[in-house]
């Protein structure tokens, strides 16, 4: 075919003889963590839809009370603590998976599990309090917005604890096998990423609408 | 507990009044799907045929045979689409001079959301994704994709959402509201029916599939490729299709959350979108449409990539201009985000604010552009032979160049307040989705049909099926671009002004030309296959094609290369030829595969029932399948025996029977 022009790196090509068929076996590499961190990408983008549309409507009380007047930052600080000390400790359940100490590791997997309940208690009773004093997600459009960013938050921490237990179970049945500590880094980037989203909540939400 | 309570328990607001058995048409169209659907499963029964598609189809992850489901699902869904398209052409053709015409606006407005809806998300995106799943991982020379399990699942979510809005059809009714469900029109007050939760339902059902494929492509594109391929060596079908699925991924999400926010609204009585309490409807368009720009660009970039492979193939040419074609692709990625604002321009946001996106509205156009120079160059003095996919090509650059222009026109903020709504703007979109997208989804299907089946398409119905498409589409919109410019707008019911009459009746002329374009595509696949032994390929590479996917057999064994392809030139496989490269026919390896499995199906049947019931308020039924479904997806994490190999004297005795078939063919 004469309209096929040869590039310049095909001319030092022919002088080689170029292999076109792999003789041996080809193992490409593992997606699985770069499919994970794709994915929890794809979920930054819903939180930051909710972001958004906090953004937008968060100062549209309808004449109901304002973040001011609802937000109790104490207990938020108690909460947010909780949270940040799950992270440390599942980090620790991850340094132990590395040196392969199946015990130890289970055990810092369960205090991360507990601290992250503790998160979800305080946060439902908080939310409690919130929809007794009058204060529901259907008052206004700042607090729908408000209970659906930190709710989704909280549903994806219930998801985490869940699937922790699964692995909790399935690392007692089957061992440190590479398919489980896979497993436990794609829920420690999931753990991870929810802390980080946490203190965007914190900050975003919470210090700044107690601000008059 | 008294009994009514306990109906009210299981059935929530589902009763008999929503069986539409007083709606003529639609009983005749239940009729008739019943009576096909009998049919069918008893051709099924009779043949046996049960246990083959569940075990070799159903439950396979293999990529090629799930990308061929997509397609199945795409061309099953276009004909109901269609059927949308022609009853509303044919009431508005009819409807003047008092005359009401055969579709009251309640049932009308139905039938235009869920053309659009239909379309959209269950032709377009099927298709693409079909494609893509089908093409990609051969072309980068992979065995399969980097989730096997997840594609499979992707694929039925996206069935069963489409089986969602067929179910709207005959039970209850589809929403009113045009395809993107504006609130406060979608909201709680203004329809109270469950049309709007059929609406919200199946597209979250579906946009969980589409997402997650979007990560699976991903994936494969980057980590898969195979030894040599570096970036800029990839075949343009597949960088179109990485940019695509970073669109998928960057968008659905938003789709995802903005329908959530609307379903709060309507279940749980927020006030995101109300017209009291502090919500704002305008917050809806805006994130509807940061998810529906890119939505349009993922629809069309696959088919850019399928155009490019085309003219490269039978110009019998290397692409012209490979790296300004990949910089355009990017570029289009980018720009994408960055426009969403102009499909509203008249919502007041004023001048600064419209001109910005009016600005990079046109700028968007720059490497579209480029993109069609590139194609003529490529064809400019190559020896172009007129098959039927270039046939498609080119139909495609002649229609899509009229509707890129009259996409400029609308990016124009002054224009676009007198043409918005109106059906010049249904006259572009059509012009760009069905010149762009249709019509690369029939190039694909004639391009690839042979390496999927090993036999080629019947040119002579395929090129039946292209000039009624073609001529069909100019009779059908042309006139719309007419009726555009003197003000009529879109979504209506009927008319009073007499002298509008004959324009929609070409356009129901027009729409008569592209029933017979499918009907001539539908017949040129029966054709084929009975013809298959005449039409059949056994080289793998019926086009004398130039990428990888033309290198192994037609169809691809499971593991599709027996040895992995070594890449050092963008057109790998042309290179292989040009340079007599030798089929490697010893020293075979076992091959290490994925499993099939059945989770996929059983969890997409749980999200089926979890949005029905949902969609009826049987909030018990929702909550048992969703406890079902979560455990069959925890079931599924505990089987670690996902793979297994073929053996190295299976992979010997099949390429030995290719080897002893191409000797016996050359």
């Amino acid at each position: 075919m004469s309209d096929i022009q040869a590039t310049p790196s095909a001319v030092v090509a022919d002088q080689q003889d170029l292999q076109f068929w792999m003789k041996e076996d080809h193992h490409p590499e593992n997606g699985t963590l770069l499919g994970f961190w794709i994915y929890l990408m794809s979920d930054c983008l819903i939180f930051a839809c909710l972001f958004a549309t906090y953004g937008v409507l968060g100062r549209s009380y309808a004449g109901g009370p304002s973040g001011a007047d609802l937000f109790e930052l104490p207990l938020v600080a108690v909460n947010t603590t909780m949270l940040l000390l799950s992270s440390i400790t599942y980090g620790f359940a991850v340094l132990e998976m590395q040196k392969n100490r199946r015990g130890t590791m289970m055990a810092w997997l369960i205090v991360t599990g507990l601290f992250g309940a503790t998160f979800l208690g305080i946060e439902l009773y908080e939310f409690a309090n919130l929809i007794h004093e009058g204060a529901g997600p259907q008052r206004s459009a700042f607090l729908s917005s408000f209970f659906t960013l930190v709710g989704t938050h909280g549903l994806h921490v219930t998801f985490g604890i869940v699937w922790l237990i699964t692995l909790l179970v399935q690392v007692g049945r089957f061992g440190l096998t590479p398919a489980n500590k896979r497993r436990i880094m794609c829920l420690s980037m999931f753990w991870h990423f929810l802390d980080v989203v946490w203190i965007g909540v914190f900050t975003f939400v919470y210090l700044m609408g107690v601000l008059p | 507990m008294n009994t009514p309570d306990l109906v009210t328990l299981i059935f929530g607001r589902l009763t008999i009044e929503a069986i539409p058995y007083h709606e003529p048409i639609l009983i005749g169209t239940f009729a008739a799907v019943a009576l096909g659907g009998i049919a069918l499963l008893a051709v099924l029964t009779k043949y046996k045929l049960w246990g083959y598609l569940w075990s070799e189809w159903f439950t396979s992850i293999d990529h090629k045979k799930i990308g061929i489901m997509y397609m199945v699902l795409g061309v099953v869904m276009l004909l109901r689409g269609f059927s949308d398209a022609i009853m509303m052409r044919a009431q508005q053709a009819m409807a003047f001079n008092g005359n009401p015409g055969f579709l009251p606006p309640h049932h009308y407005d139905q039938v235009f959301t869920a053309h659009g809806v239909i379309m959209i998300f269950f032709v377009a995106m099927p298709f693409v994704t079909g494609l893509m799943n089908f093409v990609v991982p051969l072309q980068i020379g992979a065995r399969d994709v980097a989730f096997p399990f997840l594609n499979n699942f992707s694929f039925w979510m996206t069935v069963a959402g489409g089986m969602l809005v067929m179910a709207s059809l005959f039970v209850g009714e589809f929403a009113r509201t045009g395809w993107l469900a504006y609130p406060p029109l979608s909201g709680l007050a203004a329809s109270p029916d469950v049309g709007v939760d059929y609406y919200i339902w199946s597209l979250q059902v579906a946009g969980v599939g589409t997402t997650l494929s979007g990560i699976n492509l991903l994936a494969t594109i980057i980590k898969m490729r195979a030894p040599g391929m570096t970036m800029m060596k990839m075949p343009v079908f597949t960088w179109t299709s990485l940019c695509t699925n970073v669109l998928i991924v960057a968008a659905f999400p938003v789709l995802t959350a903005v329908l959530a926010l609307l379903s709060l609204d309507r279940y749980a009585g927020t006030n995101f979108f109300t017209n009291d309490f502090g919500g704002n409807a305008m917050m809806y368009v805006n994130l509807i449409w940061i998810w529906g720009h890119p939505e349009v660009y993922i629809l069309v970039l696959p088919l850019f990539g399928v155009f490019s492979e085309v003219v490269a193939t039978f110009s019998r040419k290397r692409l012209f201009g490979y790296a300004s074609m990949v910089y355009a692709t990017v570029v289009i990625t980018v720009l994408s985000y960055l426009v969403w604002l102009h499909h509203f321009f008249t919502m007041g946001s004023g001048a600064s604010v419209n001109s910005f996106f009016g600005i990079t509205t046109m700028i968007i156009s720059i490497p579209t552009g480029a993109k069609i120079f590139n194609w003529l160059f490529t064809m400019y003095r190559g020896r172009i032979q007129f098959e039927v996919p270039m046939l498609w090509t080119m139909g495609f650059m002649v229609t899509f160049v009229i509707g890129g222009m009259t996409g400029v026109m609308l990016a124009v903020p002054p224009a676009d307040f007198l043409l918005h709504n109106s059906l010049f703007l249904i006259a572009h979109f059509h012009n760009v989705i069905i010149g762009g997208v249709i019509f690369g989804v029939f190039a694909g299907i004639n391009y690839w049909f042979p390496k999927a089946f090993g036999f080629k398409l019947d040119s002579y119905w395929g090129k039946w099926s292209f000039w009624l498409w073609l001529t069909g589409f100019y009779f059908a919109f042309m006139p719309l671009y007419v009726l555009g410019f003197m003000g009529v707008t879109r979504r209506m019911n009927h008319f009073e002004d007499p002298s509008l009459q004959i324009w929609f009746i070409i356009a129901a002329f027009g729409a008569l030309l592209i029933a017979g374009g499918i009907a001539a595509f539908l017949i040129q696949i029966f054709v084929s296959i009975k013809r298959r032994e005449a039409l059949r390929d056994v080289t793998g590479d019926p086009w004398h094609g130039r990428t990888l996917e033309w290198s192994t057999s037609s169809p691809p064994p499971s593991y599709n290369f027996a040895f992995t392809p070594v890449i050092h030139e963008q057109d790998a496989w042309w290179q292989m030829k040009e340079r007599n490269a030798a089929r490697r026919t010893e020293g075979y390896l076992p091959i290490h595969m994925p499993k099939n499995t059945a989770a996929g199906v059983y969890i997409a049947a749980f999200a089926f029932v979890i949005g029905f019931a949902m969609i009826w308020h049987m909030f018990l039924i929702a909550g048992v399948a969703f406890l079902g479904l979560l455990v069959t997806a925890i079931g599924h994490t505990f089987n670690y025996k996902r793979d297994y190999y073929i053996p190295a004297d299976v992979v010997a005795r099949t390429e030995a029977a290719r080897t002893e078939e191409l000797a016996a063919h050359v």
